[in-house]
Parts: structure tokens; C-alpha cells; sequence
């Protein structure tokens, strides 16, 4: 009895000491981690920040959305705020297609004439503070209209920075080439 | 000081019911819902004579965040996020259970390729959840440096990961019939290596934590848990599995094409917290064979139904699908109506039977103690309130 | 004035003064070097940011310490809650003025220092229970019944695994102990006592209140154990006391056991701090290795294990003794 709790003492000293060759080893193996903002993160393919427009392959300054309105309709935060315009025949009608609950800021109205005039996206911005980036907008978009940015030095100070209008990104982006 | 510690009077709901026994030697605390070791918001009330514990009860709702109500008004696409997000650590697993239930209830055929897709990246979300309690259990008896080097090895996993499906923590990656995009070879290279690589690291978490003696006193013989009371409980996973029974949904009531695979399921009769933990290392080597496996045999083919819906109206009726989580059994109950969105989603989280027994066992036991059990409970906050 | 204020006054002051200032700098350098080398165990860089490779990290720590708002809990003595860190770092700064840095470099050459110090390190077992008491806080209170207890009960093994020494050398002089050892590592006491070594190295780790038998400060599982209600300053000095405890304990290993400031090549200041800061980092190691110990296991280990060691290392020297 007594030799057989010495000799399990001895193995469990053992292995305290076995542990602290671990803890020696992983001392001298150099750093893990990235120093970030000095080093940038190797992996970021499929980073998954907010939403942004794609511009569309005639007109960079236009976007492919064709103001369906199933973005706004599918989020389950509720976060999308697109604004569309859609004339009937000859005469000016306006429609908006929101669903969150504050005021958006209203956009300049494009008037359009024509018959068959199709609806055009005017105002399109995303609430941010909202967004659980799961990625159904850019799924149901059915003009993939909508992808991830890589906008991962995203940081404010309030708010309001943070619901972003993707109008005017996708023309300051535009503008840069 | 003031001696009147017994405060009958004064304080909440809770403090109030909890009235002292008839000795007068002993003290009420509160541990938590800010507390360290706690793994989220919970509260214990303890009544304590020294060191030992008289009576524990654990006061849950401080993280309520009505899922099951949120499911009432979303509809079916807009509810995917929202299981995951219960039980963030073992999040495929949550959203599996909702996307297979509206399959099942829909009757949509999940093509092969993506069956496989969901068990593999089902399986190394469940070594994660493994790994991060192993940190966290460890960090909660005092050392910190396992901690580090578990989220070493969960990082690789999340970067590949997070190329596929996007995220790294709540992953969103199933749909109605099937997964969201496939996988490339890339990813394929890069899993194969993990899983060697982590062969390896057994090893070393074997040698630094599992066979370390001061370890070894703070887990063994520590919160027996008999298999009459996880019976009387409902207390499923490695709670189970370390009292004796191996009860594994994937084997007992296979889904998907777990039937396909060779894998043991661990357990062990010691009933003590030192089961629970050995069975919890030895699920991650088993989740590991599986991964290998799938890998090895993955099909060609479709990752989603072509046909399948975007915006499910499943027909009225009433299905229950349950899967094997980290934590347990995960079960979820949905009952429709024809409509958009669900009449009724019941998710059965395994954390809630878990923890019901911890007032059972605390009795007797050491504050020490305590913590170690709730350790070794494996307990998301989170997913038993939901 | 020399004839007035006698120089051994002088001395001691100008000593206190070079202490404290020794005190001070060590503080700082261990609070880098332990999370300097916590980080590289856990594969981080650690301190990384305030100056280069993080070395003015302990002087932001210290600002930081000081600008915290000074509060006292409701309902608590404001005085002897104020007066428990100042009871728990002052007899640490007093256990230098004996110890020997090097050949001429000691304060006080006294003939009890070894008693001297194992009596004041005692004093902190009670600036606990005061600082636990006069918090009005119940996980304080557990806290510091849990430290009494352990620190109350790691001093006899520790007492008894120096007797032997004490008996070979005949001397309680901490310069005679340091000269009867030689030069070179076999001919230090730790070659002729490697039991006693282990043992009071395990009790000051008990004292000093480190890793594994840390539950005073138990950060899982009672917040912070006795100096939860301390902010500012006064957790700042309880911190400040347990490195200054380690640092003494490792003094005292490195003066016992390890030929103080004797070397192979050349004796001197830097061999003895030399070895003090091997034993402060090996104490750095252990912390972030192990787990925590539980209290009744921690109490089973000193009555169980290191008294009856202590006792039987004691008979085997006292027989050796007697026999040459």
C-alpha cells in the first residue's frame, strides 16, 4: 500500500516535470501570432465584410442591381434600405421599397420616361450596426448585384459611420480606376 | 463587519426563495453571473459551511434571447442565421438540425456530396468546441498556457474554415438542400494536413495536462455523476458517455451517411469528471478518423438540390430531428403551418439537462470542486437559455 | 557629525535607501520578465507595444496603478484597510537589510538573520487576514481564511527543512552560511541536502503564494481572493509585496542551497543575482505550467508529505552528524 502510493507520487512528479519540458519547448519555438497592423492576416480569402455594390461591366459608375427589392425582403436583421424608382408609362410615379424601420436619406429622384420602363435602384445603404453577415442578400441577389468587400480596417467612432451608403462607394471605387 | 450575513429580506427573487437551513454557521454566495469561470452568464447560488457546499442551485435567464419566438416571425431563410447562434461553439451542428428539419418535413433529397460536406465540417466544428473546453477547463483550475495552445490549433481549423463558408465562429454554411458552395482541392490538402498535425499535438496535450498529476487530483473522483441520475435527468454526450453508456446519436440513430463510417464511440465508467474529460480527448481523435474517411471517399457531384427552395413553405405538420452535438443530444422540434414562417420551433438544448443535475451533484462537494464539475459539464449559457 | 550619528546608522540608512531602490527595479523587471516569458510560452510576443519590445510596460502599469480613484468599501475600517498592503510590504524590505549580496555587501551582519527573516515573512500571513477582514466582502473573507491556514501551515516544513543546515553549519549568520559553502556547485549544500532544497523551495512557493498554491488569489474561482475590493495603489502594493516575498525566498534558496554569491570563477554581486533570477524564473515557469492545487490537497501535502520528509531529512542529518 504504502509502496504503491510512493510509486504513484513518483510517477506524478514524473509528469510534472514532463510538463514543464513541454512548457520549455513551446518557449523556445518562435511566436504564432500576426502583429497586427504591422503584419496583415495571410488569410483572408472569403473574408466576409459588409456588403458593396458590383459595378457592372459597361458602366463601372452603375451598379447590376436591378432593384428587385429581395435583398431588403430576405434580411433577417433588416439592415438593407434601397430606394428605386419605377415611372409608369408616360407619367412620374415614385416607389419605395424599404423596410427599416428610420427614415433613409432620400436620394435624388431619376426621372425616366418611357413605356416599359424597368424600376432603377436610386439609394442603397446598409445599416451596418445591424448586419449578422450571413450572407443571404448576396445569395437571393438574382443579378449578382451584391458581393463581400474586403473592408477589414473597418472602425468608427459612432453610429452613424457605420450606416454606410453603397451608392457613393461604389462611385468613389469607381472613380479610383 | 457587519455578522448578520444571512439577509432573508433583502435582495431578489432568487436570494429570497433560497432561505437558509436551520444552522446558523453557514454562508449564502453568489457565484456569478459575472464570474470567471462560469462559461457565460450563470448564476449559482451556493449555501457553503467552510469550504463545502450544503446546497447549490443554478438561476438561469440572464441571456434569454427568445430564438423560439424569433422563429415565429422570421421566415425560414431569414431563421438560418439564428441556431447557430445559440450554441456558437458547436454552430454547424445547431444549423443542421433546422435545415434538416424543413428538409425532412419537405421530403427534399440532400444530394451525397453535400451529406459529406456537412459531416466533415460538422466534425471539425466539434473538435473546436472540444478544444476551446479543454482550454477553458484547464484555465478555469488555474493554467492558462493550454488555453493558447488550443486556440493555436482551432485557429488553423477557422482559417480553413472561413474560406469556404466565411465565418470563423457562426458558421451559416447549410442550406435547404445542401451547403451554401463547394469545397476545392485546396481545402481538401489543407484538412488532410490539420488532421496529421493534430495526431501530433494529442500527444502534447497528453504530456502537458491529461497525465499531469496536480491535474489529475482536481479531476479525479471529482462530481460522480451515477447513470441513475443522468437517466433521471436527461443528460446526453460525453456527461453520459463518461458514466458508462455510450449513447451516440450518429450510431444509435444515424442521419446522414454517418452509418457509412468507422468510428468508435468513447466512454467510460468512472462516472467522475476525469471520464468526461477523457471521453471528450478521445471524441477528437474519433471525429479526426471520420474526417479522414469522408475526405478519402467524397463523391462528385452537386453541393445543394438543384431544385431546392429558396423560400421554403413546407406543408403543415409536425418533425423532430435530432443530432448528436458537442454537448449533447440536439434536438428540434418544428411544427408548421403551411405559412412563411414556422408556427412553433422548440430547440432541445443539451446544456439544459446538463446543468439540471449540477444541483444534485454539488451537494457535499468543494467550492474547488464545483467549478471543476461545471467544467467539466461543458456548459454554453447561451444555448440553455436560448 | 560623524560623532553624533554613528556610522552604523548611516549605514543602515544609506542600505534601506540602496534596497528599496534595488526593491523597486526588481519589481519592475520581474513584472516584464513574467509576462515577457508568459508570452513566449504561449507563443505570443507579451508585452510588445511601450517602448521597444515592451520594456516601459511595468512603468505604464505603475502609472496606471497610481491613477486609479482610491475607494474604501462601505462599511469598512478605512484605516486597517489602508493599513493591510503597508503591513504586507514592509517586512519584506526589512528581510534584505541581512541578506548578503556579496562579499562586503550586506547592511547588517547579524547572528540570527535567518531567523530575523523567517520571522517577517510570517508578519505577511496577518496583513492578509486584515486586508480579507476589513473588506466586508464575503469572498474576501474565504480568501483570506484559505491563505491563513496555507501560510500558517507551509512555515514549519519550511523551518524544519533548514534545520539540518542550521546544524551543519552551527551558525544562524547568513555570511557564515554563505562561506562554509565553496565555490563550485558540488561543494554548495544543495549536493549534501538536494531533500531540504526541494522541499523549502516548494514551501516558499506556498509562502510567496505562486502557482500551483495560488488559491488565495484563486482568479477562477473567488475573483481575486483577498485583494478583490483593492484598487489603485493598494492592489498595486500587494502585487509589489508577493514579488518582493519571491524575490526574498529565492534569496534565501540561492544563499542556503546554491553558495550565494561564491562562483567557480570569480565571487562576487553578480553570481548571487545571477541565481536569484534563475530561481525567480524557474518560480515564473512552474506559474505557467501547472494548475492550481486544492486547498484540502494543498493542506494533505504539507502534513502529509513535506513534514514527515522535513522530520526524516532532519533525523538522517542529526545521525550523520553524530557518526563524523
Amino acid at each position: 500500500m504504502l509502496v504503491k502510493s510512493l510509486r504513484d507520487t513518483a510517477v506524478g512528479l514524473w509528469s510534472l516535470l514532463v510538463g514543464l519540458k513541454v512548457t520549455a519547448f513551446n518557449f523556445v519555438t518562435p511566436n504564432i501570432t500576426i502583429h497586427y497592423p504591422r503584419e496583415v492576416s495571410p488569410t483572408l480569402e472569403g473574408f466576409r465584410g459588409h456588403i458593396e455594390l458590383v459595378p457592372s461591366e459597361e458602366d463601372p459608375y452603375k451598379s447590376k442591381c436591378i432593384a428587385c427589392g429581395n435583398c431588403v425582403r430576405t434580411c433577417p436583421s433588416a439592415c438593407i434600405t434601397m430606394k428605386a424608382t419605377k415611372p409608369k408609362k408616360k407619367e412620374e410615379d415614385q416607389q419605395e421599397s424599404s423596410s427599416s424601420d428610420t427614415e433613409s436619406q432620400s436620394g435624388e429622384k431619376k426621372e425616366s420616361s418611357g413605356k416599359k420602363a424597368k424600376p432603377e435602384m436610386v439609394a442603397f445603404s446598409v445599416n451596418f450596426n445591424y448586419c449578422c453577415l450571413c450572407g443571404l442578400c448576396v445569395e437571393t441577389c438574382p443579378s449578382g448585384a451584391l458581393r463581400f468587400s474586403d473592408n477589414y480596417f473597418l472602425a468608427g467612432f459612432s453610429r452613424e459611420e457605420f450606416d454606410i451608403d453603397l451608392v457613393a462607394r461604389l462611385q468613389s471605387k469607381a472613380k479610383e480606376q | 463587519m457587519n455578522l448578520d450575513l444571512r439577509l432573508n429580506t433583502s435582495g431578489d427573487f432568487y436570494s429570497q426563495k433560497f432561505q437558509t437551513t436551520k444552522r446558523d454557521d453557514t454562508l449564502i454566495l453568489n457565484m456569478g453571473p459575472q464570474h470567471p469561470s462560469t462559461h457565460g452568464v450563470l448564476r449559482v447560488l451556493l449555501e457553503i459551511d467552510g469550504e463545502y457546499i450544503l446546497r447549490a442551485e443554478p438561476v438561469l435567464g440572464y441571456i434569454h434571447r427568445m430564438h423560439e419566438k424569433m422563429a415565429e416571425v422570421m421566415t425560414y431563410p431569414q431563421y438560418l442565421p439564428n441556431p447557430p447562434r445559440t450554441d456558437y461553439l458547436h454552430a454547424m451542428a445547431w444549423n443542421w438540425a433546422h435545415v434538416a428539419a424543413v428538409e425532412r418535413l419537405m421530403d427534399i433529397q440532400v444530394p451525397e456530396r453535400a451529406e459529406y460536406l456537412r459531416v466533415i465540417t460538422c466534425e471539425l466544428n466539434r473538435i473546436c468546441s472540444h478544444l476551446l473546453w479543454w482550454g477553458s477547463y484547464i484555465m478555469d483550475l488555474g493554467a492558462s498556457t493550454p488555453f493558447m495552445y488550443a486556440f493555436h490549433n482551432r485557429e488553423r481549423i477557422q482559417d480553413s474554415l472561413q474560406r469556404i463558408t466565411g465565418s470563423r465562429l457562426t458558421y451559416c454554411y447549410y442550406r435547404f438542400g445542401g451547403v451554401y458552395c463547394d469545397i476545392d482541392d485546396k481545402f481538401i490538402s489543407e484538412i488532410r494536413e490539420i488532421c496529421n498535425w493534430m495526431k501530433e499535438r494529442a500527444k502534447m496535450y497528453k504530456d502537458l495536462v491529461t497525465d499531469n498529476f496536480i491535474l489529475r487530483k482536481r479531476v479525479e473522483e471529482i462530481g460522480e455523476i451515477s447513470l441513475e441520475t443522468c437517466r433521471k435527468y436527461g443528460a446526453t454526450g460525453p456527461v453520459l458517455r463518461g458514466s458508462g453508456l455510450a449513447y451516440d446519436v450518429r450510431r444509435d440513430e444515424p442521419y446522414s451517411v454517418y452509418d457509412r463510417f468507422d468510428f468508435n464511440v468513447p466512454s467510460y465508467d468512472n462516472c467522475d469528471a476525469m471520464g468526461r474529460y477523457l471521453v471528450r480527448m478521445d471524441e477528437i481523435q474519433e471525429s479526426i478518423k471520420i474526417i479522414e474517411q469522408a475526405l478519402d471517399s467524397l463523391p462528385e457531384g452537386d453541393h445543394i438540390h438543384p431544385k431546392a427552395p429558396k423560400r421554403p413553405k413546407p406543408p403543415a405538420g409536425d418533425v423532430y430531428f435530432a443530432l448528436e452535438g458537442a454537448r449533447g443530444k440536439i434536438g428540434l422540434n418544428l411544427v408548421s403551418d403551411g405559412g412563411k414562417s414556422p408556427y412553433r420551433i422548440k430547440l432541445r438544448a443539451p446544456g439544459f439537462s446538463n446543468l439540471s443535475l449540477f444541483a444534485e451533484v454539488a451537494q457535499g462537494t468543494m467550492i474547488a470542486d464545483a467549478v471543476s464539475i461545471l467544467g467539466s459539464l461543458d456548459l454554453v449559457i447561451p444555448e440553455i437559455d436560448r | 557629525m560623524m560623532d553624533i550619528i554613528p556610522t552604523q546608522f548611516i549605514v543602515i540608512f544609506v542600505g534601506l535607501l540602496a534596497i528599496m531602490t534595488f526593491i523597486a527595479v526588481n519589481a519592475l523587471i520581474l513584472v516584464y520578465l513574467e509576462r515577457k516569458v508568459a508570452g513566449f510560452i504561449q507563443r505570443r510576443p507579451g508585452p510588445y507595444e511601450v517602448g521597444p519590445q515592451g520594456i516601459l510596460q511595468p512603468v505604464a502599469d505603475g502609472v496606471k496603478l497610481l491613477g486609479k480613484q482610491i475607494f474604501t468599501p462601505k462599511g469598512a475600517d478605512s484605516k486597517l484597510y489602508w493599513l493591510a498592503p503597508i503591513i504586507s510590504i514592509t517586512p519584506a524590505i526589512v528581510c534584505f537589510v541581512v541578506i548578503p549580496f556579496g562579499p562586503f555587501l550586506q547592511v547588517i551582519n547579524s547572528n540570527v538573520g535567518l531567523i530575523l527573516i523567517l520571522a517577517f515573512t510570517g508578519i505577511n500571513v496577518l496583513a492578509i487576514c486584515v486586508a480579507g477582514w476589513t473588506s466586508q466582502n464575503k469572498y474576501s473573507l474565504i480568501g483570506a481564511a484559505r491563505d491563513i491556514s496555507q501560510g500558517v501551515a507551509y512555515e514549519i516544513p519550511l523551518l524544519l527543512s533548514i534545520l539540518p543546515l542550521i546544524f551543519m553549519t552551527g551558525t544562524l549568520n547568513l555570511y557564515e552560511i554563505v562561506i562554509a559553502q565553496g565555490a563550485w556547485p558540488w561543494q554548495w549544500f544543495i549536493a549534501s541536502q538536494p531533500l531540504a532544497f526541494f522541499i523549502f523551495f516548494i514551501c516558499s512557493l506556498a509562502e510567496a503564494n505562486r502557482t500551483p498554491f495560488d488559491l488565495p488569489e484563486g482568479e477562477s474561482e473567488l475573483t481575486a481572493g483577498f485583494h478583490t475590493d483593492y484598487a489603485g495603489m493598494g492592489f498595486g502594493l500587494f502585487f509589489f509585496a508577493e514579488y518582493t516575498y519571491m524575490t526574498v525566498a529565492s534569496c534565501i534558496v540561492a544563499i542556503l542551497f546554491l553558495g550565494g554569491f561564491q562562483g567557480p570563477i570569480a565571487s562576487g554581486w553578480w553570481w548571487f543575482l545571477a541565481k536569484v533570477y534563475v530561481l525567480l524564473l524557474i518560480m515564473i515557469w512552474i506559474r505557467w505550467t501547472f494548475p492550481r492545487v486544492r486547498f484540502d490537497q494543498l493542506l494533505n501535502i504539507c502534513w502529509k508529505w513535506l513534514i514527515p520528509l522535513a522530520v526524516l531529512n532532519l533525523l538522517l542529518t542529526l545521525g550523520v552528524i553524530a557518526i563524523c
